[in-house]
């Protein structure tokens, strides 16, 4: 008791005092969804490979992308990056250019001969892929992943499918088309051309386990009209298709393109680099109605595209075709005026459409097609079981984002089928919008623009438009990053507590609370910048 | 600017830390390993800006000092939740002085270590004294004046949130206009604090010509600690006057201190700035400029502003006075800035 005056009680700690026990409410770290992983039809976890993209490790950054698209460097030039559309950061000043750091990690694991992780264990099942478009390559690519057999029949001499024999070089390089098939097969996926398939019956019987249809849509739909004999009336995909012949298709000096979308876009550029004075594009709605994306329009009125808005076809002639103006309605559909005009035309695209070739399908009981598609459940199972099928022949939306996304989704389907379970999609966290988001805290940085080629070459060659974003710029793109939903350990909530009840474990483990001290005050959900900590209600 | 703000790293030097800075340029807080110089368990109220704000500051004033400070505290919020007999939520050297002679007592601590070191007793052991804005501008302000005249050797802060809300929130003089407090009530003619009286003691600190004087809020983790930082490599008198918004006191969410603080910053209501010698060195510009109503509206003790019959000529002299400091500061946001 050598205690000086008055003073009875040792010094203590306030660490005995547990102010846990005052807390109404308490913090939990949360996952939530990002906007873009919403909006990616292929179900790619952006957020997660741009977390490894930030700091500068690519090679981790492709391999996370990989988990869910092994085609990034040809997403990175043909997606139309619908996550960009969802992007929270356009709410804080324009969106990320996902698609550019996507092509860049694409083009980097090109470069540098990255491979594939090895598949799981062989388990001996074996899956039939009919076709090479993007929708057959995802779901080999799954399959093989998950240790299965997958060994595509495709009908053409190369592989690739629409992405080969639709979508124009200037587009697409035909080089990083092969090297991300290249490495497929490398992979393990066995690709057998110039095979048709024209049973799929008898392949179930030939000791395949399950089929997985991607033959696409490569039959164009026709429009009557009447024409002299003279005059060339082509379609689309003819055309597309013939450009990787030895010979380029003869399309004359004034070529007229029918249709909206963005194969009559690209027909159209595709005949300006022919060499064309003139390509015009006969179009019988109004450009806000026009399925084609509104950036490839742009592109192709600056290269000199030109375009005749609300007029249809009505016949063509030796050297000139007639066109009827139209007017829209109060419904806001085209109606025929009576007005006429003539214009020169040396040939006519067609661009209105394609049907899938659903031949193969005969006699397969079960399946069902409606409206020139064919019909499918949940996990992409046709009507027949054991039967799988996406891509153009399955979906309304027909891009190769959407058909990546359908091969991944039926290989998971086919996954439970062969085990005879159940498929059922993993759960969804809840979205991160942006008002559970607390901007202030990204710095102010605009997006990085990728080098547009000069019109001149444009015009006359196939050399790729958009160029591609280099090391410094592209980092820089995946920094621009909210990470909406998704801790990415900005120390923010454990600085900002003022009961220092927040225990940071070290990079790559982020932050638990220490509830012994936490008294609820809610600032760290507050002040996390990327909405990953929620306040619930403690339940007495 | 007291420090150079990174750009485009994602967050910048915006969050408290950023994985992708080298650790040499992370904040104080930012490290697993900081002094928590004042401790878990202490008595604050939910979301107390002052605790935080004592954090930052002393646990910055630290690592600038290599672990060697004593703290004067005088009495009020912050020496009273932090420490009620036995216990202690400091984890340095703190003596509990009056609440008026705060700064007397560590000017008196910093002498007796000034003639231990002459005797070769002790190493080099700096002096912060530390008050809420009751203890400073009004109850202690003649200690710490005759502090900074006789340029003393001590850092002292003061945590300003607006009253004697340790007592349950009475007026002090750094009290804003037209808030409403237990004795500037919302009644009468014209409700709440009054205008035209008070002080601004940062202000009074640069008229005594002192080494360093600055203003910094719990809402700029990046500015307050480089601000310590810079105190701490001068000798003599130093001042820094943080903003701690007070939930009790002010009517607010818990969760929405550092809001409020960022809030007074960026409509002009509390000047960030650091100074010289009587003269301003920088300031923080204002970064998304906001009118005053953001900052008024969420506080309960402006209720009355925002009544049937908003008191428009009220809120419209308070943001002549924002405007005021947004020009004599210089506050307005400039290209270039952050």
């Amino acid at each position: 008791m050598d205690k000086p005056f008055a003073i009875t009680l040792d010094p203590g700690s306030s660490l005995a005092n547990h102010t846990g026990s005052w807390r109404t409410f308490r913090p939990e770290y949360v996952d939530r969804l990002p906007p873009c992983n919403v909006a990616c039809p292929a179900g790619e976890n952006i957020q997660a490979w741009l977390f490894h993209a930030e700091s500068g490790d690519y090679e981790a950054a492709w391999r996370s992308l990989v988990e869910n698209n092994p085609l990034p460097a040809i997403m990175g030039r043909v997606c139309y990056h619908p996550c960009e559309g969802g992007c929270n950061r356009q709410h804080v000043d324009a969106a990320v250019g996902i698609n550019s750091v996507e092509r860049f990690l694409g083009d980097e694991a090109n470069k540098q001969g990255w491979q594939f992780a090895p598949p799981a264990a062989a388990s001996g099942k074996r899956v039939l892929v009919v076709g090479s478009g993007p929708a057959g390559l995802s779901a080999a690519y799954h399959l093989t992943r998950m240790g299965h057999k997958a060994v595509i029949h495709e009908a053409a001499p190369l592989a690739g499918g629409m992405m080969r024999f639709g979508i124009p070089k200037y587009r697409l390089p035909r080089e990083v088309l092969d090297a991300e098939i290249n490495r497929l097969v490398e992979f393990g996926v066995e690709i057998q051309l110039q095979t048709k398939v024209s049973d799929v019956q008898q392949a179930l019987k030939d000791g395949f386990d399950a089929v997985f249809l991607g033959v696409g849509a490569h039959i164009a739909k026709r429009a009557y009209i009447p024409a002299g004999d003279a005059n060339k009336v082509l379609d689309a995909v003819a055309v597309l298709r013939g450009m990787e012949d030895h010979d380029a298709p003869m399309l004359g000096r004034k070529v007229v393109v029918y249709g909206g979308g963005n194969t009559a876009i690209d027909v159209a550029r595709t005949a300006k680099r022919l060499g064309a004075e003139e390509a015009i594009i006969v179009y019988r709605r109004t450009r806000d109605k026009m399925p084609a994306h509104d950036f490839e329009v742009e592109e192709a009125l600056q290269e000199g595209i030109s375009i005749k808005w609300l007029s249809t076809i009505k016949e063509a002639g030796e050297s000139d075709i007639m066109v009827e103006k139209m007017a829209l309605d109060d419904k806001g559909f085209p109606q025929p005026t009576g007005e006429f005009e003539r214009i020169e035309a040396d040939s006519v695209v067609l661009a209105l459409g394609q049907d899938a070739d659903l031949a193969l399908l005969e006699n397969v009981p079960g399946l069902v097609v409606e409206g020139g598609m064919i019909q499918v459940d949940g996990g992409m199972m046709t009507g027949h079981p054991g039967v799988f099928a996406g891509g153009d022949m399955a979906g309304s939306e027909r891009t190769v984002t959407v058909a990546v996304g359908h091969g991944k989704k039926a290989a998971r389907a086919i996954d439970a089928w062969l085990r005879r379970a159940e498929y059922a999609p993993a759960e969804k966290h809840e979205v991160a919008t942006i008002e559970r988001m607390n901007p202030w805290y990204y710095s102010d940085a605009p997006k990085t623009m990728r080098p547009v080629l000069d019109i001149i070459r444009r015009q006359s060659t196939f050399e790729e438009v958009l160029g591609g974003l280099d090391e410094n710029n592209a980092l820089f793109e995946a920094r621009r990053c909210m990470s909406c939903g998704n801790c990415f350990e900005c120390d923010n909530c454990y600085g900002v507590c003022p009961d220092n009840a927040v225990i940071k474990l070290g990079p790559g483990k982020r932050f638990k609370f220490n509830f012994d001290y936490c008294k609820g005050c809610g600032i760290c959900a507050t002040e996390c910048p990327c909405g990953a900590i929620r306040m619930v209600a403690e339940e007495n | 600017m007291s420090f150079q703000p990174v750009k485009f790293y994602q967050t910048g030097t915006f969050t408290v830390g950023n994985r992708l800075l080298p650790p040499e340029e992370r904040s104080v807080q930012a490290s697993a390993k900081r002094y928590n110089s004042i401790n878990s368990g202490h008595r604050a109220c939910q979301g107390c800006g002052e605790a935080l704000g004592a954090r930052y500051a002393i646990d910055a004033a630290m690592e600038a000092a290599d672990g060697q400070i004593i703290a004067a505290n005088a009495t009020g919020c912050l020496e009273v939740f932090s420490t009620p007999y036995p216990e202690t939520s400091w984890q340095i050297p703190w003596i509990h002085s009056l609440f008026g002679n705060t700064a007397a007592v560590a000017t008196g601590v910093a002498a007796a270590l000034k003639v231990k070191r002459q005797k070769g007793q002790g190493g080099d052991v700096r002096v912060v004294a530390q008050g809420g804005d009751g203890g400073t501008t009004d109850i202690g302000f003649g200690c710490l004046s005759g502090m900074f005249e006789r340029n003393d050797d001590v850092l002292y802060i003061c945590y300003d949130n607006g009253g004697y809300m340790n007592t349950g929130v009475q007026r002090s003089s750094a009290t804003p206009p037209a808030a409403r407090t237990a004795t500037t009530m919302a009644v009468g003619p014209e409700p709440g604090n009054v205008f035209g009286q008070g002080k601004f003691v940062p202000a009074i600190a640069m008229a005594h010509d002192i080494p360093y004087v600055a203003t910094a809020t719990v809402a700029d983790l990046r500015d307050l600690e480089a601000k310590v930082r810079r105190a701490m490599e001068i000798r003599g008198a130093r001042y820094i006057h943080i903003l701690v918004p007070c939930p009790l006191g002010w009517g607010t969410a818990s969760h929405d201190t550092i809001r409020m603080a960022r809030l007074a910053k960026e409509t002009g209501i509390f000047p960030v700035f650091e100074a010289e010698h009587g003269e301003i060195k920088s300031v923080l510009t204002i970064r998304r400029p906001l009118p005053v109503e953001e900052y008024l509206r969420p506080q309960k003790r402006y209720a009355h502003l925002f009544g049937k019959n908003p008191a428009v000529e009220t809120i419209a002299h308070i943001q002549a006075l924002a405007d005021r400091n947004i020009r004599k500061y210089r506050l307005e946001a400039r290209q270039g800035s952050h």
